[in-house]
């Protein structure tokens, strides 16, 4: 990648492509915002059940998200390999990154599975609505970045990432973390302080 | 690095309709853009002539009320997301990176991307024409009327889909023109040196990527609910139709400011280049601007002092609305400044901004007087809110963007339009636009609700409802005598770069500019760059007459064409499209954005060439 080193002159000396990843992440906060704008306007609302507090597991996915968190220390690892020169060590760790950030996923897929069995659907209440559609698309945004991560990993193990092409990784750097964060609100909106609601909330009269 | 490329060798030829779509130069797609949001507006003007035609008199039966409400859906739809944006965007990509002393956008490719989406969107909008499922729950859309027991076929499918797509490109446009303004100025130009509209760009920018998720994730609640069961604004099942509402306006108003901010910046040049004076109080239209563009997301529910928020929420949003019309008198003084005592010269550009400048303090009247709640109260939901969107948008945008088509016109394609005709254009449409939407002032005060397909003679609305249908006769002919005008700069002289004598810098150049735009990066010097330059040439008594000498283009390192960008874009329309149609259209089109994904990111922005 010849191309990779090129210098290219910009007025604020930062690149190109990391301030649009920064303003790109800062579009994606308003959408993460409105889906969970969306579930605390329906927290309480749902008329029939399964409630939050009949299915959410929070020991289990604690554990995912200990997971997930820890995928964030990996993906540090594979940055600082990657600026070390550290081909064998950048590939490993983007691996080991994609592997947990599978394992994440894997959690979800059975989370659902094991709603979907206890009654809990998109159409069956608001808080199916608004629980699938939120961590439905956070999961999205996952699986995008595990196949972003194996893409690079693929590229790394062909020798064509170091330190000349330091951004590539602090780009995908950026997104993998941005949406660690997202998964730390989502925890803890949805299941450290709404996983405990049950039933119906009545509407306080003005 | 051809291997890795792919199998398909990558374009070279500027040449013909293929050249135009593997494209990737930003004046190019400027055209495209300008062309086919011109379209769009002549298809939105036929629909307004087809509501017009039906309210011209009482108790008409020309088309239904079904009809009806798919003509006024359509038009307001087409106007705001496939005309006024997409011709400020247009003007985005021409003059942007010509302003600030660029060769092309930060993204290149990411640029022609988002026309592709944008076309493809609104083809997929229009498509609900051809299966006759037209969308007609109003451009806004509001819950429960767009929820299935009240919308039975797939017409608000295709609005909501066709906008996700629409949206994406605004964002993924948004992006681009962020990081080009901030990042890819030419040495010297300071933030603060930057020509307004450059300024009003970057905030329209900014506004663009911020206010398009929240709409974003509105369709995507409506879409759920119509196809997959979820009940996100249905009552009965304790959904809220007001979440919709807020949704939409949080995002609807600074849309609104997304669709003004441009032509107050393109006026914002027109007005000192035809005063001969530099724009007064530049700082304060920068500011005020600014304030604009954060002010614009406290305010969204005035649109919604009639739902039942109660007193203490009207009150607050009644508050901060009166408070946003400050910095927008704050622009219109600054305008009315640089006219002061300025040599005025009537051109068809000035007259335009003039035409702005005028009938936005209307629009803004009319809007001030329905940010006071009570007095809301009398006129939501009626013509008296017509009046007023159409004189902020029509004689506040449309005027604004035609004062840019007329200025810009020579630079784009080095001929002039007709100053005779331009003139005639300018009188037609001022005069038929106040014929047209100033009785509906009085018409909404009279109690004429919106959207109402006819309406009975004893209510003696039908004498100025034909006043503003005779009104839309003369703006169509004001429309035919453009588009003459148009045709006949094929037969115009050509003209100096610089007719106009003109501050900005991309008058410096050729007209048409060259691929590459500047030979060398220009050094800028101060604001109005190019009358610094003018001046000081003068008084050495060797004044500028020439552009910047063309060089050879080779010696120029240009982002070349690239099929990826349409290809992505066919392929995401497609998923669309599959929504609509059948799941399986949807995988052949992720299959192709995919496909389109990995062949763009292995793909140099620039192909390599001898010089390298």
């Amino acid at each position: 990648m010849a191309h990779a080193v090129e210098h290219e002159y910009t007025t604020t000396g930062l690149n190109h492509r990391k301030m649009l990843m920064w303003v790109f992440l800062g579009s994606d906060c308003l959408f993460f915002g409105s889906l969970i704008a969306t579930y605390m306007v329906y927290r309480g609302q749902s008329l029939v059940g399964p409630y939050p507090i009949d299915i959410i597991d929070v020991p289990l996915t604690t554990v995912s998200t200990f997971v997930l968190l820890m995928s964030s220390f990996a993906m540090v690892q594979a940055l600082s390999a990657t600026q070390a020169d550290n081909k064998k060590g950048l590939v490993t760790w983007l691996l080991i990154t994609a592997g947990l950030g599978a394992i994440f996923i894997g959690f979800q897929i059975y989370e659902f599975n094991s709603f979907k069995n206890e009654g809990l659907t998109l159409g069956g209440n608001l808080f199916g609505a608004t629980f699938f559609t939120l961590t439905g698309f956070h999961g999205a945004h996952v699986t995008l970045g595990i196949i972003w991560l194996l893409a690079m990993a693929y590229i790394g193990g062909k020798g064509r990432l170091g330190p000349n092409t330091v951004l590539d990784v602090e780009l995908l750097g950026l997104y993998w973390h941005f949406v660690d964060i997202v998964w730390i609100v989502i925890f803890t909106l949805l299941y450290l302080i709404g996983g405990f609601d049950a039933g119906p909330v009545p509407i306080p009269s003005p | 690095m051809a291997a890795i490329t792919g199998v398909i060798p990558r374009p070279t030829s500027y040449a013909g309709i293929w050249g135009w779509m593997t494209t990737v130069d930003h004046k190019r797609i400027a055209v495209l853009y300008g062309v086919t949001a011109f379209i769009f507006m002549l298809i939105a003007g036929v629909e307004a002539g087809v509501i017009r035609l039906q309210l011209a008199s009482a108790d008409s039966d020309l088309i239904g009320p079904g009809r009806f409400n798919q003509m006024f859906t359509m038009h307001a739809t087409t106007m705001v997301f496939m005309v006024i944006m997409p011709l400020g965007v247009s003007f985005f990509n021409f003059v942007i990176p010509l302003a600030i002393g660029a060769r092309d956008v930060a993204f290149p490719r990411l640029n022609a991307l988002s026309f592709w989406l944008f076309l493809f969107g609104g083809i997929l909008m229009h498509v609900s024409f051809l299966v006759d499922q037209v969308p007609d729950a109003g451009w806004f859309s509001y819950a429960n009327l767009t929820e299935k027991p009240f919308s039975m076929n797939r017409g608000l499918d295709y609005w909501a889909i066709s906008l996700l797509v629409m949206g994406s490109a605004s964002v993924a446009g948004g992006l681009n023109f962020v990081v080009t303004i901030i990042n890819l100025r030419a040495p010297g130009m300071s933030m603060m040196r930057m020509p307004v509209f450059v300024w009003m760009t970057l905030i329209t920018s900014i506004l663009l990527v911020l206010a398009f998720p929240v709409i974003t994730v509105g369709l995507i609640e409506l879409v759920m609910d119509r196809n997959f069961g979820t009940h996100f604004f249905i009552p009965s099942e304790g959904g809220d139709p007001v979440l919709w509402q807020h949704l939409f306006w949080v995002f609807g108003h600074p849309e609104v400011y997304i669709l003004i901010l441009p032509p107050m910046g393109i006026v914002s040049e027109v007005l000192p280049t035809f005063s001969r004076k530099p724009l007064f109080g530049y700082p304060f239209v920068i500011f005020s601007g600014i304030v604009i563009g954060i002010m614009g997301w406290a305010v969204w529910s005035h649109h919604m002092f009639t739902v039942g928020l109660g007193p203490v929420a009207n009150s607050v949003f009644t508050i901060t609305t009166m408070l946003i019309a400050v910095p927008t008198g704050v622009k219109i003084f600054n305008w009315i400044g640089t006219l002061w005592r300025g040599s005025i010269e009537f051109t068809t550009s000035m007259m335009f901004a003039l035409g702005f400048v005028a009938l936005f303090i209307v629009g803004g009247l009319s809007g001030v007087s329905h940010a006071v709640s009570p007095s809301d109260f009398q006129q939501q939901d009626t013509y008296y809110i017509v009046a007023h969107i159409h004189y902020v948008l029509f004689g506040g945008s449309i005027f604004g963007i035609f004062a840019g088509i007329y200025y810009w016109w020579p630079k784009i394609t080095g001929k002039m339009l007709n100053e005779t005709l331009g003139r005639l254009n300018f009188w037609l449409m001022f005069i038929g636009m106040n014929l047209t939407f100033f009785p509906m002032h009085y018409l909404g005060l009279n109690g004429m609700p919106r959207r109402i397909y006819t309406y009975s003679a004893e209510f003696g609305w039908e004498h100025l409802n034909q006043l503003a249908s005779v009104g839309y006769v003369v703006l169509f002919v004001s429309f035919l005598i453009f588009i003459l005008n148009v045709l006949q700069t094929r037969n115009s002289r050509k003209v100096s770069h610089d007719p106009w004598d003109a501050p900005g810098i991309e008058w410096s150049i050729a007209s048409p500019p060259p691929p590459y735009n500047f030979a060398e990066l220009p050094e800028v010097e101060g604001r109005d760059h190019y009358w610094i330059l003018k001046d000081r040439a003068e008084a050495a008594g060797t004044p500028i007459t020439e552009p910047e000498a063309l060089v050879d283009e080779s010696t120029i390192h240009m982002p070349s064409p690239s099929y990826w960008p349409i290809l992505i874009a066919a392929g995401v329309a497609l998923i669309g499209g599959g929504l609509l149609s059948h799941y399986a259209l949807s995988f052949v089109g992720g299959a192709i954005a995919m496909m389109g994904a990995v062949g763009w990111s292995n793909e140099p922005p620039a192909a390599p060439s001898e010089h390298h």
